[in-house]
């Protein structure tokens, strides 16, 4: 009773809904949501060439590297020539020069930019975050990135924007860097998914999900498993106990 | 100590090292036979301490402590070491599973008058070691080196700088520079290895304590013959494993469906000295203590009565000057004690909110009513309180109530 | 009548504490696995655990070294003299036997590939040197011929050829 009292309280403190805005995000049944949650991976793979042709000049994702894509149903040879189009700086050399290559499945995604000052100095001064976390630190990451890429309205009347911002509706103070990345057939999708923003929106969340928790369907099924176990341990300590302790007068 | 003679190697054994009496000691010892399922606590909270430091042993291999390196390296233990997301998500959630159970374990020695004599010596190991895991718990939470763990790292240690004259060498002797940086962090991890071992010394020492006089039970009535107690194995064994049960349920429920649930989103993004969250919030169980310390509108203040809270402990068995131990027959301290329960988780909720409009009234009296409670409500309840009549012993109450 | 009621419950009470302490014991022993196992090679030490190696910028009688799993390789373009020393030496004189053949692939015995590091005690011999114009460990003096065998000297074995396969003409995979 007591411990229920307390999680309860403990559930409450937790803010979730809002955005970085205070609006309520757009709520999305996701394929990885539940106990059940898998990841969609035709859904992840057109995430991918969305997040490739429309996120990667600006944005890293520093901690993916080109074999991971195999977790999400691409072939060997199909993340090998994936790699291969990447250039990546290796070295020194024998000479003591750093060269380049062309990339490695144990490579890691290359980043658009060499540090942190160099991204800011292209985008006036914002720096576009490294995406394999982005999911996982914002609070209710999938809807608020969704809700994010399909925010992109017109300012209302009253409404000063700061020069080179845009306006958005859950983005913290409504005033974002970023020009609005996702327009209707910006991506030609290889499966002939008609690519509406809303689509792109979704697919890559769903790979960006992925790439912030890669562990996420091995976790849940061990979840299932232990908790069926526990559930066993727990009845059958129960009854050991009410049998041991009969002869307690 | 020992009354039985042995012989042989055992004998011999024994003359040096005195593993068989004590293996005697444990065989034998009794405990109360009314104990209900709070007592499960005490085993519940040492198996939580193990499992702390086994995974934090195996997370000491792949992490690395220093302030370039150390978000990657536990990103490196979530996506590339085998069973690494398990193993930290496991000494995360453990983390809060920990002192879930402390706190519960701490509220039933102030209902049952536990910390009163003769167990004032257990009681105080018992604050030594919870202190002690707070000082743990907030290294640890630095370690990977996210926002939440720069910035928290950065407001606390500064409060030592409300101490007059030599306020700021302390923090910069703390810091190791001028700001939380490398030298910090390293010196924390350092400090979180080491902090767990001598919390496991002082566990030993509070067994040591409880040994002495046993357990506390409901009645707050101590055993006066053999029909008041039962043999702590199998009785309190095949409970204590039940109780395991429950607690890794509600371990699993986190551990593998919402790890995240009881952490900040905040730390998933790399520290950045230039950038500060909009809101600083350290982990749930510090809460109620940043509540306090934010309510009272000086900085020295707030740092005197958030440890003042805590040291006010120590004294508890003395300004508690109740006659009657247990709760139980206390009709009107029970509804002082919830009101104190509430008060407390209340002082939780309003320490995560943000320290403006109504929530600073609020926190005010809710830090008032947390010292009222012990400086005056438990002194004076003492003297006037018209405590229901105790039963005999433990055998004639545990007859009663079947 | 009892005396069967009161085994029975004691059967009963055995059955369900010994299933209740092996599902424990079945815990404990699922718990440490992980934990074990997480000292394993992770995976982005695997991804590594191999390498391929371009062999066409290298010239006859020309070595060039490699690193694979943390240790050095030697990839020796050997001339048509070394590979013909190698070839004809008395197998069963050698500190230990080997023949040639078996050190290199088929088809391509001008390429020896072998870890360098000395049998001995772990040192890297140092290529074109030592009485068999092998390879010669300057630690303890160990002398390796153009096959990386010990002719003379402490170490006790061969230098161990590594596992590798070539992909093409221009292309060996180690590993």
């Amino acid at each position: 009773m007591k411990k229920l009292f307390i999680i309860l309280i403990l559930l409450s403190t937790n803010a979730i809904a809002g955005g970085g805005s205070g609006v309520p995000l757009r709520d999305v049944k996701w394929p990885f949501d539940g106990a059940f949650g898998t990841v969609d991976r035709t859904a992840a793979q057109r995430g991918y060439q969305v997040y490739k042709e429309v996120c990667a000049s600006c944005h890293a994702l520093e901690y993916i590297s080109y074999r991971n894509l195999k977790e999400i149903g691409f072939s060997e040879a199909e993340v090998k020539a994936i790699a291969a189009e990447a250039t990546v700086i290796d070295g020194p050399n024998d000479d003591g020069d750093m060269f380049e290559r062309p990339g490695r499945l144990s490579d890691r995604f290359v980043s658009p930019f060499a540090n942190e000052k160099a991204a800011r100095a292209v985008n006036g001064g914002a720096y576009p975050p490294n995406l394999s976390l982005i999911v996982k630190s914002r609070p209710n990451g999938a809807n608020y990135l969704y809700s994010l890429l399909t925010g992109y309205q017109d300012a209302p009347g009253s409404m000063e924007m700061n020069e080179g911002m845009y306006y958005n509706k859950y983005f913290s103070g409504n005033q974002i860097a970023m020009a609005p990345p996702l327009m209707d057939e910006i991506v030609e999708y290889m499966d002939g998914t008609h690519p509406s923003v809303d689509q792109m929106a979704r697919d890559v969340t769903i790979f960006l999900q992925w790439a912030a928790e890669p562990e996420m369907e091995q976790r849940k099924r061990m979840g299932i498993k232990v908790f069926a176990y526990l559930i066993i341990f727990t009845i059958l300590f129960y009854l050991a106990k009410k049998i041991i302790w009969r002869d307690i007068k | 100590m020992s009354q039985t003679e042995y012989t042989g190697v055992k004998g011999w054994i024994e003359e040096r090292l005195p593993i068989f009496s004590f293996l005697k000691h444990s065989a034998e010892y009794r405990a109360p036979k009314n104990l209900n399922y709070a007592w499960n606590l005490g085993s519940i909270l040492g198996i939580a301490l193990m499992i702390q430091i086994i995974t934090g042993i195996v997370l000491a291999m792949h992490y690395t402590p220093n302030s370039e390196l150390a978000f990657s390296s536990v990103e490196n233990i979530m996506r590339n070491v085998n069973y690494g997301w398990l193993i930290r998500y496991t000494h995360a959630v453990g983390a809060s599973m920990f002192f879930f159970a402390v706190y519960l374990h701490i509220l039933r020695g102030l209902y049952y008058g536990s910390y009163k004599a003769p167990r004032e010596i257990l009681w105080w190991f018992g604050i030594i070691i919870f202190i002690l895991m707070m000082a743990t718990a907030f290294m640890g939470y630095v370690l990977p080196w996210g926002q939440m763990s720069f910035w928290g790292a950065t407001v606390i240690t500064n409060l030592f700088s409300a101490i007059p004259v030599i306020g700021e060498s302390i923090v910069q002797w703390l810091w190791g520079g001028f700001s939380v940086d490398n030298p910090t962090l390293n010196r924390f991890f350092a400090l979180h290895f080491l902090l767990p071992f001598i919390l496991l010394g002082l566990v030993v020492f509070h067994v040591i304590a409880l040994h002495v006089n046993g357990s506390n039970n409901p009645t707050g009535v101590e055993p006066k013959t053999e029909k008041d107690t039962i043999p702590f194995h199998p009785y309190y064994t095949v409970k204590d494993f039940f109780g395991f049960g429950i607690f890794f349920i509600i371990f699993a429920f986190f551990l593998f469906f919402e790890p995240n649930y009881l952490g900040h989103a905040d730390n998933y993004i790399p520290a950045d000295p230039m950038v500060t969250p909009a809101h600083i919030v350290p982990e749930w169980y510090f809460l109620p203590f940043y509540a306090i310390l934010r309510a009272i509108p000086d900085k020295l203040g707030g740092v005197v009565f958030m440890f003042g809270s805590l040291l006010i402990l120590f004294i508890l068995p003395w300004l508690d000057t109740s006659k009657v131990k247990s709760g139980t027959f206390r009709p009107l301290f029970k509804v002082f004690f919830w009101l104190f329960t509430f008060n407390f988780v209340f002082l939780g909720y309003l320490g995560g909110k943000p320290a403006e409009g109504i929530y600073v009234i609020l926190s005010r009296l809710s830090t008032f009513y947390y010292f009222a409670y012990f400086l005056l409500v438990l002194p004076i309840l003492g003297k006037i309180e018209n405590t229901k009549a105790l039963p005999e012993s433990i055998d004639a109450a545990y007859k009663g109530n079947k | 009548m009892t005396d069967n009621k009161e085994k029975d419950s004691q059967t009963r009470r055995d059955f369900i504490v010994l299933t209740a302490s092996a599902m424990a014991g079945v815990g404990a022993v699922s718990f440490a696995w992980p934990l074990v196992d997480s000292l394993n090679p992770s995976a982005d030490v695997l991804a590594l655990a191999s390498t391929e190696v371009d062999l066409s910028s290298i010239k006859e009688g020309q070595s060039i070294r490699v690193m694979w799993r943390g240790k050095p390789v030697f990839i020796r373009r050997r001339t048509a003299d070394e590979i013909k020393i190698a070839q004809t030496e008395e197998v069963s004189e050698l500190p230990d036997p080997e023949n040639d053949k078996e050190r290199v692939k088929e088809g391509k015995d001008e390429w020896l590939v072998v870890v360098g590091v000395c049998t001995h005690l772990g040192c890297v011999p140092l290529g074109y040197a030592g009485e068999y114009n092998g390879w010669f460990c300057p630690c303890h003096g160990s002398h390796y011929d153009t096959s990386g065998r010990i002719r003379k000297g402490p170490a006790p074995t061969n230098m161990v050829v590594p596992p590798y396969e070539f992909l093409n003409d221009n292309l060996i995979k180690i590993g």
